[in-house]
């Protein structure tokens, strides 16, 4: 294998990875905190990804303010449809939270075909984004560039938060026992509330950073769907850096098949899916329950 | 003496009520040639009806009564397909035949892959179903020179039934088959259901633990109800592969997955009726509103699941079965002198 094919699968894989990792975070930290299954969660990344596209020509705002907006307005919706619907199925079991979803799923695929027409949509990116960066022995696309440091700045904050801030206590105490969290005074339902936009908002920046490998469509919730679960089962649920590691490990043996045989890419994805599974029933990283 | 004639009294209205069961394959048929005779034009429509049916049963089975959570479940039922298209086409065009190794496709489908999973149960089981499915679609699809890809499966003919009846073009042999074919499911699986074999898979869903401590075997006993649900499924993909000459991938595809168990949660997921009652109402659905706009019909299917699910445990079998203990309330009072 040539060095040249080897930077090209590491550089895509790594790009590939940091948007998986970047739009399944905040799934998995909904399933580890609120033990629920949002196959809806995809439908955030392509709000903000539509949002995204639409917003600066819209407004005439310049493309990166386009950008903010569009992350911010996909948690704003994301907030009722916790407080008003998810909400109702932290006690149910797990096929009732996956149909529950998959329906909201599916009114999502109707409103953005209604809203932004059923073709692929390509997000314009900022002047930035554009070219390419010499290395010295090659040279790489600066977008790849971007969502990698993207991906690890989210990568980082995401940890100092839960690690060190007070929020990020009160969010693992939710985790580890919910009842006594409330008892001891920690409003466990604003916890939720947050979490759940705050997941969705990360999900709309995924969605936004990699529209030029994944671009948006109505259908793009449900295409990209068992993906995405791949990634958080691989991982483990409500595990960072297990979500951080699985997206690695998934986009690097995806992105490789790609350049190598491209007809067996998914398979092969899905084959190293199912063995971590077999061999760790809870993911790479995940904590018994 | 009044001891032992005591539980011989319970027996009587128990083997009443299993004749009156038979109601429900009965009724079945009835509808069925109702429908036969109000929708002539549509009779495609009912066969594809009928054949979902057998599937919705078989996920009746697995998910419904032993509560097995699998979101894979096209995997048997797409095995099921291509392996009636490969028996029409290199093998031998009985439909019967075809059928037959169809359900065994699906049942070994569901064996191999149960054997492997079934040790894992909620979340994880639910990922594993769905790796295992999309694993199988990706190879299919990869095989294209069996398979046929993107293309899917066509080009095979299927035999008159039983050596006297064609697969006419108005389709009325196909729907009579499809529907026999389904009343006969119906009428099994419904023994089996009652039997003390689906009683355990019953009671394994309520609590796997107590069956295991009561001696029970919880794993060789999934597995078993797995294979007869890849059983079921293979009939019921051999089935539309048979009546609609053609197998694709997008029978092994995950909407083809999650959809099937949308249907028997829309129906009711605990009882066979609702199996069926939620294929004819889904598919009745995406018949109308797929004509007007195919986008209203994922807008009024999301809706009716969000609400089914949260006003409506039961499913739409619940609704009727209101209605049925009212109408007999209302029969009682009239009665009433």
């Amino acid at each position: 294998m040539s060095l040249t094919l080897l930077s090209s699968i590491l550089v895509d894989g790594v790009a590939y990875a940091m948007i998986l990792f970047m739009i399944t975070v905040g799934l998995s930290m909904t399933m580890g905190l609120m033990r629920v299954v949002n196959l809806a969660h995809g439908a955030f990344a392509m709000m903000g990804g539509f949002l995204a596209a639409k917003i600066p020509v819209a407004l005439g705002v310049p493309i990166w303010v386009g950008f903010v907006l569009a992350i911010g307005l996909v948690a704003l919706i994301a907030l009722p449809i916790e407080r008003l619907l998810i909400r109702r199925f932290y006690q149910r079991d797990e096929l009732d939270q996956m149909l529950v979803t998959i329906g909201l799923m599916f009114v999502a695929t109707a409103g953005a075909n209604v809203l932004f027409g059923s073709s692929l949509t390509s997000v314009p990116l900022p002047e930035a984004f554009h070219g390419t960066v010499d290395l010295g022995f090659r040279s790489i696309p600066r977008h790849r560039l971007i969502v990698v440091a993207t991906g690890l700045v989210v990568v980082i904050v995401l940890w100092l938060t839960v690690d060190r801030s007070s929020f990020g206590i009160r969010v693992r105490a939710a985790v580890d026992n919910a009842p006594i969290a409330r008892a001891v005074g920690i409003n466990t339902k604003l916890i939720y509330a947050a979490t759940f936009a705050l997941g969705a908002a990360l999900a709309a920046l995924g969605g936004i950073a990699g529209a030029e490998l994944l671009p948006m469509e109505p259908s793009y919730a449900s295409r990209y769907l068992v993906t995405f679960l791949a990634v958080v089962a691989v991982g483990g649920h409500g595990n960072l850096f297990g979500s951080f590691f699985a997206a690695l490990l998934l986009g690097i043996v995806e992105t490789s098949m790609k350049y190598m045989v491209p007809q067996l890419a998914s398979a092969a994805f899905f084959l190293t899916m199912f063995v971590v599974l077999l061999l760790r029933p809870r993911g790479l990283f995940g904590r018994h329950v | 003496m009044s001891a032992v004639m005591k539980p011989m009294a319970h027996v009587a209205p128990s083997q009443s009520r299993q004749w009156m069961s038979c109601h429900g394959e009965f009724m079945l048929l009835v509808v069925g040639l109702a429908a036969f005779m109000l929708f002539p034009q549509d009779l495609g429509l009912l066969t594809n009806m009928a054949a979902m049916s057998i599937f919705a049963l078989s996920v009746n089975l697995v998910l419904g009564q032993a509560g097995i959570a699998s979101m894979g479940q096209a995997a048997l039922y797409g095995s099921g397909a291509y392996v009636a298209g490969w028996t029409a086409l290199y093998l031998s065009t009985d439909p019967i035949l075809g059928l037959m190794l169809g359900g065994l496709g699906g049942g070994v489908v569901a064996l191999l892959s149960g054997a492997v999973m079934l040790r894992s149960t909620k979340l994880t089981l639910v990922m594993l179903t769905i790796a295992a499915a999309q694993l199988l679609l990706e190879l299919a699809n990869w095989a294209s020179g069996i398979t046929g890809g993107d293309d899917g499966l066509s080009g095979f003919s299927i035999g008159p039934l039983f050596g006297v009846w064609e697969f006419n073009f108005i389709g009325s042999t196909g729907y009579f088959y499809a529907l026999g074919v389904l009343v006969l499911v119906y009428f099994l699986l419904r023994n089996l259901v009652d039997s003390p074999f689906g009683l355990t898979a019953k009671a394994i869903r309520q609590d796997p633990g107590r069956v295991e401590a009561l001696g029970g075997r919880v794993y060789p006993h999934l597995l078993a109800v797995y294979t007869v649900g890849g059983l079921l499924a293979g009939f019921g993909g051999a089935l539309t592969a048979q009546t609609s000459k053609v197998a694709n991938l997008s029978m092994l595809d995950f909407q083809t997955s999650a959809g099937v168990v949308v249907i028997i949660v829309l129906g009711g997921r605990r009882r066979l009726s609702g199996a069926v009652l939620g294929t004819v109402a889904f598919m009745t659905i995406q018949h109308i509103a797929s004509t007007l706009n195919p986008q209203h019909w994922l807008f009024v299917i999301g809706l009716m699941l969000i609400f089914v699910l949260i006003v409506l445990p039961e499913g739409l079998i619940g609704i009727v079965d209101q209605l049925v203990l009212l109408a007999r309330r209302i029969g009682r009072k009239g009665s009433a002198p």
